[in-house]
């Protein structure tokens, strides 16, 4: 796909999109694949392309029939295909610090070069930058707009450390407003409301069964692991809000069920459950999950990709686009550190884990700073141990293999101690 | 001069001060960031007392925070879990960049006593419903301050207050200016005393011990020589190192001018008349120049750069950085490349918690010098 012309791209993705509409069990590698080449030869097709935060209200734009591109997502590519450090070096040398966030310096690099592993993401018309995840977005945003000259909005979704507010509803309502006027004069057309109503529908529905599909983890065995999530998850980032998404995850969720009543595990011989926290070592997922599985491990939960389903409790089926203020302002990142702490406490009781996996992730503060307190809650509200690694999402200049494979060793040796093992 | 000894003795020991202060009977309310509405905790009755790093020795705070977190934020909660700031009555954090917010968390569960307000402003600030949002909640930080303090916060006191801070702001910019103007009259080093500790002082005091000094140096300016080394401006986030401008003076420099938090973004930008105060306040706000974890705009920071430079006629920046704070990070490569298209030098300096060596600094600051 790297070097393949527009044109090429534009009818290969018609005709791999039709196979894919005919086809009963649906991979998510081909559905990725057709949406990378729609995205990159959307030029041809008339569609505008919109980059957008992960955390971001990507409802309007399908709904407009706008392309959504993630630069998290493609950060997560670029870790995963162990490409991170060249371009995150490449970042340093145009001045960037190598303490700032490796998707944001991966993603800067990209951009300038066209490289990782499907040639760069495709041109922007504009840009929607959602702070909900964190303010990192926000500078990393400016920057790519100063880069493609393109207009950028900002969502601005204030963070609730206690709770949520009136003044902050009318604020985020007011910017739902706003950002369709916003689609309006990019694209130079009318939203459709009703519409957008029906991608509402479709978006929840589509949260609903995510959140059904690692549900089912909690049955021991667990059918799926963590590092099958963060597969799994791709479709619900990116796609959210198409029929495709709805299609995938039913089957999923059959799969799993079915795996659940014939008591087949996703390791061959769980003995430990474990519960994973922020976001993975994507260059490392193969290592880690081998790694654990040899100690009879299983990470059969995590906080990172449960986080697009957190919120439905706040959406309004009837109502989604008055509801999504809500639900957009009140997701895991985006609030205080006792209130994740409750929510991992939830956890650690639903999935029935005998651990915790923290990764301390250098690039990303607002998911790091507050674990240590986070650990210390869960230690003494269910005497389960915590481990701590300190690495990083993409670049692996900051994990050092022997360490955290020491670690994990020492940690799983309490785990069987404390299970009488 | 003799005045800049007690702005010296402040910073040297800010808990003395406070505590002194607690003595008198006063409510102290501690605060982070420059997007404190001070004007609001005056006209509680109550003292803004600017929380800042506590030092380099941390010991409590490394329970709570990793390595990669900034030197100001582990330093503020280290001061706060040591003991050193049990005069305050509370603390108020205003939302800026990822730390800050998650520090505020991290205290308000591990900080045991004081009241905890959290002030979750707006991050942009160019758009109507952000101002309007700005409003709200400046008014929900009145009211929620009214509350745990137990007092009435009139329309009335708050113009005073708002009076009050004006003038500080006012005479601190006036000392910058003379600075500026003759930069032989007054050590960097003593000037970054007066304004950092200015933001911990008892505010009717400073209206009056601030004008003492302008007097001061409008005489000593009158005899004073004309100025005949490089103009320089500082550039960053919050200045915990006034060796730095004896250093730079040493190396045949002068800082005229700064873009911190701790210098100019404090006191540009007046609070304007308004029959309501709390819009006034949040318009100044709107108009200051911006935090960069703040979005005014996608080059204003820029611009305003250039604005100084041009205006204080300086020759070079030295871009003076948190290590790990990343707002200040990202802005660095698109400022830097705004500077090199006017021809002009800059160099960056990122520190952790304490500076480099000084033989070290010396060569850096002489060969940057030598440039301009």
């Amino acid at each position: 796909m790297n070097k393949m012309p527009e044109i090429v791209l534009f009818f290969l993705a018609k005709i791999k999109k039709l196979a894919l509409h005919f086809k009963k069990r649906k991979k998510m590698k081909e559905i990725m694949m057709v949406y990378y080449m729609e995205a990159k030869s959307a030029r041809i097709s008339g569609r505008k392309v919109a980059w957008i935060t992960s955390g971001g209200p990507v409802e309007p734009l399908i709904a407009m029939d706008v392309i959504p591109v993630y630069p998290e997502n493609h950060g997560a590519m670029i870790g995963a295909s162990k490409m991170g450090t060249d371009l995150c070096e490449k970042s340093e040398s145009m001045g960037y610090s190598s303490d700032l966030c490796s998707y944001a310096r991966s993603d800067i690099a990209c951009a300038t070069v066209n490289g990782g592993p499907i040639g760069g993401l495709p041109r922007p018309d504009m840009l929607v930058c959602c702070n909900n995840i964190c303010g990192t977005v926000l500078k990393w945003y400016e920057v790519q707009a100063r880069y493609f000259n393109v207009p950028l909005f900002i969502f601005d979704t204030p963070f609730c450390h206690t709770g949520y507010s009136e003044e902050v509803q009318r604020y985020v309502r007011r910017q739902l407003d706003e950002y369709v006027l916003f689609l309006e004069k990019a694209c130079g057309r009318k939203m459709d409301s009703d519409h957008l109503k029906a991608v509402g529908k479709l978006s929840l529905e589509g949260q609903r069964l995510w959140q059904a599909v690692l549900a089912t983890a909690a049955n021991s065995p667990a059918p799926m692991t963590a590092f099958d999530a963060f597969y799994h998850l791709a479709l619900i980032v990116t796609l959210r809000g198409t029929p495709l998404v709805i299609d995938y995850y039913t089957q999923l969720l059959e799969k799993m069920k079915d795996r659940v009543a014939r008591g087949i595990g996703a390791i061959p011989n769980e003995k430990y459950r474990l519960l994973w926290d922020n976001i993975p070592i994507w260059p490392r997922t193969r290592w880690l999950s081998e790694k654990l599985a040899s100690h009879n491990a299983c990470l059969v939960a995590d906080t990172y990709t449960s986080a697009w389903c957190g919120t439905t409790k706040y959406i309004d089926e009837n109502n989604f686009f008055d509801s999504m203020a809500e639900a957009y302002t009140r997701i895991y990142l985006n609030i205080g550190v006792d209130e994740m702490a409750r929510t991992v406490l939830e956890m650690v009781d639903m999935y029935k884990v005998d651990g915790i996996v923290m990764h301390s992730n250098r690039s990303c503060k607002p998911y790091s700073l507050g674990q240590y307190d986070i650990q210390k809650i869960v230690e003494k509200e269910r005497g389960i141990p915590c481990l701590m690694i300190e690495a990083d999402m993409v670049d692996e200049r900051s994990f050092s293999e022997s360490q955290v494979s020491t670690r994990i060793d020492a940690f799983m040796e309490i785990i069987k101690q404390r299970k009488g093992d | 001069m003799k005045q800049p000894d007690e702005f010296y003795e402040v910073l040297k020991d800010p808990a003395s001060y406070g505590r002194k202060l607690k003595e008198q009977g006063r409510r102290i309310v501690g605060y982070f960031c420059s997007y404190t509405p001070e004007e609001i905790i005056y006209a509680a009755g109550a003292h803004p007392f600017r929380i800042f790093a506590a030092g380099d020795n941390i010991h409590f705070a490394d329970a709570h925070l990793q390595s990669y977190c900034c030197s100001l934020v582990r330093g503020a909660l280290e001061g706060a879990l040591a003991g050193n700031l049990d005069f305050l009555d509370g603390a108020v954090f205003p939302h800026t960049c990822d730390s800050i917010q998650r520090l505020s968390d991290i205290w308000r569960m591990n900080v045991k006593g004081p009241f905890h307000v959290d002030v979750v402003l707006p991050v942009k600030l160019d758009t109507d419903s952000a101002k309007a949002y700005m409003i709200d909640v400046l008014k929900k930080f009145r009211h929620d301050l009214a509350s745990r303090l137990d007092v009435q916060i009139t329309d009335d006191k708050l113009k005073k207050a708002i009076d009050t801070f004006n003038t500080i702001r006012g005479s601190l910019k006036k000392l910058y200016q003379l600075k500026a103007e003759n930069p032989g009259i007054i050590r960097g080093s003593d000037l970054y005393a007066i304004v950092k500790a200015s933001m911990m002082m008892d505010r009717a005091y400073l209206t009056k011990a601030l004008p003492a000094v302008i007097e001061e140096l409008e005489k000593k300016k009158e005899n004073a020589k004309i100025y005949t080394g490089k103009r320089i401006i500082l550039a960053g986030g919050v200045c915990n190192h006034p060796d730095i401008y004896r250093i730079i003076e040493e190396a045949g420099g002068a800082v005229v001018w700064d873009d911190f938090c701790t210098g100019s973004r404090y006191f540009e930008e007046s609070v304007k008349d308004n029959a309501d105060p709390i819009a006034a306040i949040a318009g100044r706000y709107i108009e200051r120049p911006a935090c960069p974890a703040k979005h005014a705009g996608i080059f204003t920071r820029g611009e305003n750069l250039l604005k100084i430079i041009k205006e204080k006629n300086a020759r070079g920046v030295v871009f003076f950085f948190l290590k790990f704070c990343d707002p200040h990070a990202f802005d660095y490569p698109y400022m830097k490349e705004f500077l090199d298209r006017e021809g002009i030098p800059s160099m960056v300096l990122e520190v952790e918690d304490q500076l480099p060596s000084e033989g070290q600094l010396r060569t850096r600051f002489e060969t940057f010098v030598d440039m301009l």
